[in-house]
């Protein structure tokens, strides 16, 4: 066990420094200051018609919006026609029609939910030129907007956000694409294959014929990773051996889930002028990071007391890899779920009863503990937003943040968002009891069923993408509400966030007074994490109550379902 | 909207070509020629014929071999359609296969890994303690001593990562490649 603590230690020591080195490069990427492929982005803003001009909040999530629309349709019929079109060496045909808008609303989200089964559905020219540019794109596009919000923040009584298309196009050529080829090129050295060809079949020692499905995988991994997508090449995602051979390629991944979203609060911290703002916001989220992976650890390395005498203490193995073990699971189902991955490297239906909570928990807050690629950093902004009001209110002034004014607008917007989660999750998930709809998908019996459903739409509304996948995700009905409430979940948040940092970037910056409460040091981490706790988790305590809590009681007095 | 269509049907198109085709082939082409072992999926073969892939795990069920963990792919071990069970802690449906397995695999209580499934029904791996605990099967069957079954499992034994974190493991492929070249 001390081993395993003193490693999580050094993971943590590691993502901070990991952090605070691509926050500043960050910054000279989007301040226009790295240039070498400046060539490069000249041809593509003149054939695509961008000045480069700055654009008011409006236009920005106008912009967003029209890529979005153009990269689901694009990727919507690359699923439909990838029977006529190249590299189908197993000869797929079309994916259904429901199956395929929720494919396409979940690549282009950044969600990654997959209903399908990678290598018996699609084929490689989906993979690489539909499902892959999407893992690209839709990972920039967060960066976009979290970069315009940060923008708005900094900004003094100006009217515009930067531009989307070039911070697109940056956010792709200065980040995902070097980090990705980087990635790409560790994970083929520890064994994930890349090839064109569909597999090998094999004459196992006992004889037998084993067919072994193959493909582009490093490729796709790596910017699965780096972008907080998490769509699988393999059904069984990470924890398949060719998508995650070694423990190495485990810790490699993780890295690449969480570098990003740890770097913004230090990129946030550089653009304001003032780390120490930065620093308050990434103690806040490492604090619940020590948090929920501690419970993890704890709640999972305990073991299933229902198999107690038939197998060995200590953890249960269902759903794990050996090579994996405790430590680099847990340490995995925290890092995917607190960001927006959703990769897997365990199957997350088989965690115990509350191990299984941890991950559900890290979504429900909204995934703002380094979060998804900018969608963490966005996410964090609105509940910062909300705590400096709160703030304001105990100390009896007018709430502010950065010298700014936080007033009556952007609290209506900021806690518009704060219907977002409860939205896509309750209610959808109510719908579906309702409807009949969650009895038929639900595999397991008793309380773990009901977490099975309200984990299929946290994880469609968080943008996450994993899964309790015994849930039987492929039908009319949820392709289409799980579908919905990955809208919900990106839309709700991206253009409320940007219409508040519009807002905020017109208004003059105020020097602080005596008055003014400060927004960076141990008070207002503190004051954050309580929050986003009592905030975020309180709506959830029912259903959790229900679901996973009940699941933990039956199993402590010895019942199974 | 309308304005913004052209740069978005632009951008969707021109990342398509740079993102979707170039970065994958042009990965692929460096993968093969750099480290084209790894990158065709680290096939395993014996007298010119491929017999399985080290990091894919393959059903053994025969007394001499070396076992490998529950699958919960269909037919076990299928490496065209990975999958684990999904059943929850609680399932009653897991208890009867954990006691059925365990039952199987000798007396209880058996290292956990051996009644259960992988996450991705292809775990190449188990314990050492899992491989150690089927020497005295192995060698009856094989007719050879337990000493040697040990020294064939030991060979395809790797120490926990970074040499600290996790378990010893048996590769199961790499044990019973070992176990048959005892034989010659």
């Amino acid at each position: 066990m001390a081993a395993d603590l003193i490693f999580f230690a050094l993971f943590l020591a590691g993502l901070t420094l990991m952090g605070m080195a691509l926050g500043p490069y960050m910054a000279r990427v989007f301040t226009g200051r790295v240039r070498w492929l400046a060539p490069v982005e000249a041809a593509l803003y003149r054939a695509a018609g961008v000045t480069g001009q700055g654009q008011r909040w409006t236009g920005y999530a106008a912009a967003v919006l029209a890529f979005n629309a153009a990269g689901f349709l694009l990727l919507y019929l690359i699923l439909r026609l990838q029977g006529f079109l190249p590299f189908n060496p197993q000869g797929f045909g079309a994916m259904g029609e429901a199956q395929a808008f929720n494919t396409a609303v979940s690549f282009m989200t950044n969600t990654n939910w997959q209903s399908y089964g990678g290598e018996t559905t699609v084929s490689h020219f989906s993979q690489m030129a539909g499902l892959t540019v999407q893992n690209f794109v839709s990972a920039a596009t967060g960066i976009a907007v979290a970069v315009a919000v940060v923008r708005g923040l900094a900004a003094r009584s100006v009217a515009d956000l930067g531009n989307f298309w070039v911070d697109l196009t940056r956010a792709t050529l200065y980040l995902l694409l070097p980090g990705a080829i980087l990635i790409t090129l560790v994970l083929v050295w520890q064994g994930m294959p890349q090839t064109l060809a569909a597999g090998v079949t094999a004459t196992t020692l006992e004889g037998a014929q084993q067919v072994i499905a193959q493909g582009p995988v490093a490729s796709q991994a790596a910017i699965k990773m780096l972008g907080t997508n998490g769509g699988g090449f393999f059904n069984a995602n990470a924890s398949h051996p060719y998508e995650n051979a070694t423990a190495l390629t485990n810790l490699v991944q993780i890295y690449a889930i969480l570098v990003i979203p740890a770097a913004f609060p230090f990129f946030f911290g550089r653009m304001v002028g003032d780390r120490r703002q930065g620093w308050a916001i990434f103690a806040a989220m490492s604090v619940m990071f020590v948090g929920v992976l501690l419970a993890a650890y704890f709640t999972e390395g305990s073991g299933n007391p229902l198999h107690a005498g038939l197998t060995e203490p200590g953890v249960s193995m269902e759903g794990k890899e050996t090579r994996f073990g405790l430590a680099q699971t847990v340490l995995f189902v925290v890092a995917t779920t607190v960001a927006s991955c959703g990769a897997v490297n365990a199957m997350h239906d088989s965690l115990m009863a509350l191990g299984g909570m941890i991950p559900l928990f890290n979504m429900l807050l909204g995934e703002i503990i380094y979060g998804g690629v900018g969608a963490g950093f966005y996410g964090m902004v609105l509940y910062v937003v909300l705590t400096v009001f709160i703030a304001g209110l105990m100390v009896g002034r007018t709430p502010e943040w950065l010298g700014k004014k936080i007033e009556a607008r952007e609290m209506k917007l900021a806690a518009l968002t704060l219907l977002v989660m409860p939205l896509g999750v309750l209610v959808l998930s109510a719908l579906s009891i309702l409807t009949g709809n969650a009895q038929t998908a639900v595999q397991d019996a008793g309380p773990h069923g009901l977490t099975e459903l309200i984990y299929a739409y946290t994880s469609g509304t968080a943008n996450n993408g994993s899964a309790f996948a015994g849930f039987g995700a492929n039908t009319t009905w949820h392709n289409t509400m799980i579908g919905l409430a990955m809208l919900i979940g990106r839309w709700g948040y991206i253009v409320p966030v940007l219409a508040i940092a519009g807002g905020l970037a017109a208004k003059p910056r105020a020097p602080a007074t005596a008055g003014t409460f400060p927004t960076h040091g141990a008070a207002f981490t503190l004051l954050l994490v309580a929050t986003i706790l009592i905030v975020g988790a309180l709506t959830f305590l029912p259903v959790l109550a229900l679901g996973p809590i009940a699941e933990h009681v039956s199993i402590a007095a010895g019942q199974a379902f | 909207m309308i304005p913004q269509l052209r740069p978005a049907l632009v951008m969707a198109g021109a990342f398509t070509a740079l993102l979707g085709l170039a970065y994958p082939l042009a990965m692929t082409g460096i993968a093969q020629v750099a480290m084209p072992r790894q990158a065709d999926g680290s096939l395993v073969s014996r007298e010119g014929t491929v017999v399985g892939s080290a990091l894919i795990g393959q059903s053994f069920t025969r007394p001499e071999y070396l076992h490998p963990r529950p699958s919960a792919t269909d037919p076990a071990y299928n490496a065209g359609a990975s999958t684990g069970s999904n059943l929850g802690p609680s399932s009653a449906t897991l208890l009867a296969q954990v006691r059925e397995r365990a039952d199987a695999f000798g007396s209880a209580p058996v290292p956990s890994e051996m009644a259960t499934a992988s996450g991705s029904g292809l775990d190449p791996h188990i314990t050492l303690d899992a491989a150690l605990r089927q020497v005295d099967r192995i060698a009856a069957a094989r007719g050879i001593p337990a000493a040697a079954v040990k020294d064939a499992i030991l060979k395809a034994a790797t120490g926990p990562a970074f040499g600290f974190v996790g378990e010893p493991v048996v590769n199961v492929l790499g044990a019973n490649l070992a176990l048959d070249a005892l034989k010659g």
